[in-house]
């Protein structure tokens, strides 16, 4: 076992200065280089300060915002503390949590799934195009703006399957909600 | 189901296979000691390597020598990783001012991600520094995943192999595996990932002002270096608490489906390896289509619970189209959670793009028995392999039972010893995975770290031990394991599922490497025909099922029943 004492040590520190160092500061190197954007996070900023980030869901509550889904971390949309519910499918709490959201949605049966369970991260940026739509009408009053208009807007936001195949549709609720304001402020 | 979403999955599952081929060839070949396209660069760092720790590549050890290189590698990687984060807080790197782990989860941590499980009782983002990130939990995402590879060469050349006690030298399999296949592997990874949206930086967060006005603490990181390696290496250890569910770790459909390329390649590529290095390519070919066969099924069964959804929801006027929607992103979808969710527990990955907790009880089950199977399905980096070995030891055995066929594999007889060994090795999990499940299950302490009552709670305490023992990582999330005693018998599951698992394995594969290759004759139950995969399979769910279906029938079973009656805890 000693005589591979010295092996062990060599390897294991070795290793930690190559893969635990060099291979990611280099990496970070060359992507905060190549693609700030992206290194970064993808930050959204406006004036001197920053919005969020384009990938990541903020909460919305205000009844002229598309809201984005239910999220289970410990204050909702917390990007510095990820968390699902993880509820079991039989789990009264869950069934109490989604029937209170059902109703102070005030949406109709068939309510959209997304828009009364919670995501995996706490964080999901997108809503599907049903949520969306359905949310059309409250937005609309709320803003003022003809439904029509704010439907078109959801339409012009719905991203595609990436290719064609992968992914779903969907929309992402801050780049709606930018559009929103910019369409109201018009 | 839809068609859109099995072609989906077919495109991901045609990728890995696409790649299996070259990826196994060049595995081969470097594990042969042959000169690969990158020596000319790589060869003069190993060779650095080599000097400074007095070690000679080409000087072999016999099964009992690589173990204990294994073991004191093990050791010293464990004591390092041990002492980064309990000094976390002096340490570098650390813009968060977080403080070094308490000892219990310490222990837990670095045995989790020194026996490939990444198992986290732990929320990354609010524990762990970019520092013991990136040069503690990253380093050993590489060089367990690389001892893993070690491993099951180690077990290859026994069989490509006679007559002799030598199995290759462990330093020289583990720098190989290290640096001609998983650095530059993770490296390319890594700069899609940035490409696709993931944070490479030494920022540790970032404060918004929302559109609403509202305040946002944005973490970040190096991710994109990290996610890549815990990918390849069938890690899974998240840099975030929601692991690959986290917009940042996973941000669109597209890393969504390289993520699961990465989790596979490696592992669909080894039985290529195998096959090629014990001189039968159509051996290779088998073991993968039995491993692809299982896993197809599972990713089905997973994509039918879950497009079938919760009956509690559509009750309460939930459109049911969009299936079971609680703990997934709207990003993947149905079918591309359901192949993660096999794929991630297929292997030993560990890795979650959908919380398992939160999936329908059959859709919960598949992953739970996924682990319980054995971690081969294809299984991790190496472990897969080795396991997927093992089961075929077992089946000749069977079939020798059965129609009176001499227990032969590649050539080698398989004799009481190797059985002996082969079934030493297998009754681990159960043992492991059991034991504690009860011991849990009658502690009030334990009891108290559940987040679901009823057949779940047990589910979750399944799941756990199940995850541990099998080096997976993945939990029932709602489990808060972080205390005293899930940190200390997680820890010791996970150590004796790697290692009390792989000792007599490569003592098997001593005893096989010393063994004459024998020519097959009209004695021999031939292995590479569709009948051996089928037997094979049938090894598998039926040892699985016997040691589990009890504790699994008291959990998501009785639970998918409760389901249909709308019973709720």
């Amino acid at each position: 076992m000693l005589s591979h004492l010295r092996p062990a040590l060599v390897f294991v520190g070795g290793f930690t200065l190559l893969l635990g160092l060099a291979y990611p500061l280099s990496m970070t190197a060359i992507a905060t280089t190549l693609l700030p954007h992206q290194a970064e996070g993808s930050l959204i900023r406006q004036g001197d300060h920053v919005l969020g980030s384009a990938l990541v869901g903020q909460n919305f509550t205000a009844p002229g915002y598309f809201h984005p889904r239910p999220s289970a971390a410990a204050t909702p949309y917390d990007a510095a503390a990820s968390s699902g519910s993880n509820l079991g499918p039989l789990s009264q709490k869950l069934i109490d949590r989604v029937r209170a959201d059902v109703a102070a949605s005030g949406l109709a049966a068939p309510v959209p799934a997304d828009a009364v369970t919670a995501s995996a991260s706490g964080l999901d940026p997108d809503i599907s195009p049903q949520n969306a739509r359905a949310q059309v009408a409250r937005v609309a009053a709320a803003r003022g703006l003809a439904p029509e208009r704010v439907a078109a807007l959801v339409t012009d936001q719905t991203r595609q399957p990436v290719l064609g195949l992968f992914g779903e549709p969907r929309v992402n609720v801050l780049a709606l909600n930018r559009a929103l304001d910019t369409l109201a402020a018009e | 189901m839809t068609v859109s979403g099995w072609l989906q999955i077919a495109a991901v599952l045609l990728c890995t296979l696409a790649t299996a081929l070259p990826l196994g060839r060049y595995m081969a070949r470097l594990f042969s000691g042959e000169r690969t396209f990158l020596h000319p660069l790589l060869h003069p760092v190993e060779r650095v390597f080599y000097r400074l720790a007095g070690v000679t590549p080409a000087r072999e050890q016999s099964w009992l020598g690589y173990s204990l290189a294994m073991l004191a590698f093990s050791a010293a990687g464990f004591a390092m990783l041990y002492l980064i984060l309990r000094l976390q807080g002096v340490l570098p790197f650390n813009p968060g001012q977080l403080p070094g782990l308490p000892a219990d989860l310490a222990f837990n941590t670095a045995v989790s991600f020194l026996t490939n499980t990444n198992w986290q009782a732990y929320a990354g983002e609010t524990t762990m520094s970019p520092f013991s990130q990136m040069a503690g939990l990253a380093v050993q995402n590489f060089l367990s995943a690389a001892t893993g590879i070690a491993l099951a060469m180690a077990v290859t050349r026994a069989f490509a192999r006679a007559g002799t006690d030598q199995l290759g030298n462990f330093w020289a399999d583990m720098t190989r595996a290290t640096l001609y296949l998983l650095l530059p592997l993770s490296i390319l990874v890594a700069l899609v990932l940035v490409v696709l949206g993931v944070p490479q930086t030494l920022t540790g967060a970032v404060a918004a002002v929302t559109l609403e006005g509202a305040q946002q603490t944005i973490a970040l990181g190096p991710v994109a270096s990290q996610e890549a390696i815990k990918q390849l290496g069938t890690n899974g250890g998240g840099f975030f608490n929601a692991n690959s569910a986290h917009p940042l770790e996973n941000p669109s459909a597209l890393s969504n489906a390289l993520s699961i390329w990465a989790m596979l390649a490696i592992s669909a590529a080894l039985p290529i390896t195998f096959g090629r290095m014990t001189g039968s390519e159509r051996q290779g070919w088998a073991i993968l289509s039995a491993m692809g066969l299982l896993l197809i099924t599972a990713t089905a069964t997973v994509y039918w619970a879950e497009t079938s959804g919760n009956p509690h929801l559509a009750a309460l006027g939930l459109d049911p189209s969009m299936g079971n929607m609680e703990g997934k992103e709207v990003r993947f979808g149905q079918a591309m959670s359901a192949l993660f969710v096999a794929v991630t527990t297929g292997l030993s990955c560990g890795a979650v793009n959908t919380m398992h907790d939160s999936l329908t009880p059959l859709g919960g089950l598949v992953p739970m028995l996924l682990i319980q199977l054995g971690e081969v399905l294809p299984g991790g980096v190496g472990s897969g392999l080795y396991g997927m070995v093992v089961f075929c030891v077992l089946s000749v055995f069977v079939a020798g039972l059965m129609v009176g066929r001499s227990p032969e594999f590649l050539g080698k007889k398989i004799e009481a010893r190797e059985i002996r060994l082969a079934v030493l090795a297998v009754l681990i999990l159960p043992l492991v995975i059991l034991g504690f499940t009860s011991a849990s299950a009658l502690l009030p302490s334990a009891l108290a770290s559940l987040n679901n009552a009823g057949p779940h709670g047990l589910s979750e305490l399944l799941y756990a031990y199940s995850s541990a023992a099998g080096n997976n990582g993945s939990a029932f999330a709602g489990l808060n394991a972080n205390t005293p005693w899930f940190n200390t018998t997680l820890g010791i599951a996970m150590m004796l599922g790697r290692f009390a698992y792989v000792l007599p394995v490569l003592a098997m594969a001593g005893a096989l490497a010393a063994k004459p290759r024998i020519a097959a004759s009209a004695g021999t139950f031939p292995t590479t025909s569709a009948l051996f995969v089928g037997l094979l399979v049938g090894v598998i769910v039926i040892l699985g099922g016997l040691q589990f279906f009890p504790a699994l029938a008291l959990g998501p079973i009785v639970e998918q029943v409760l389901m249909r009656d709308l019973v709720t805890f």
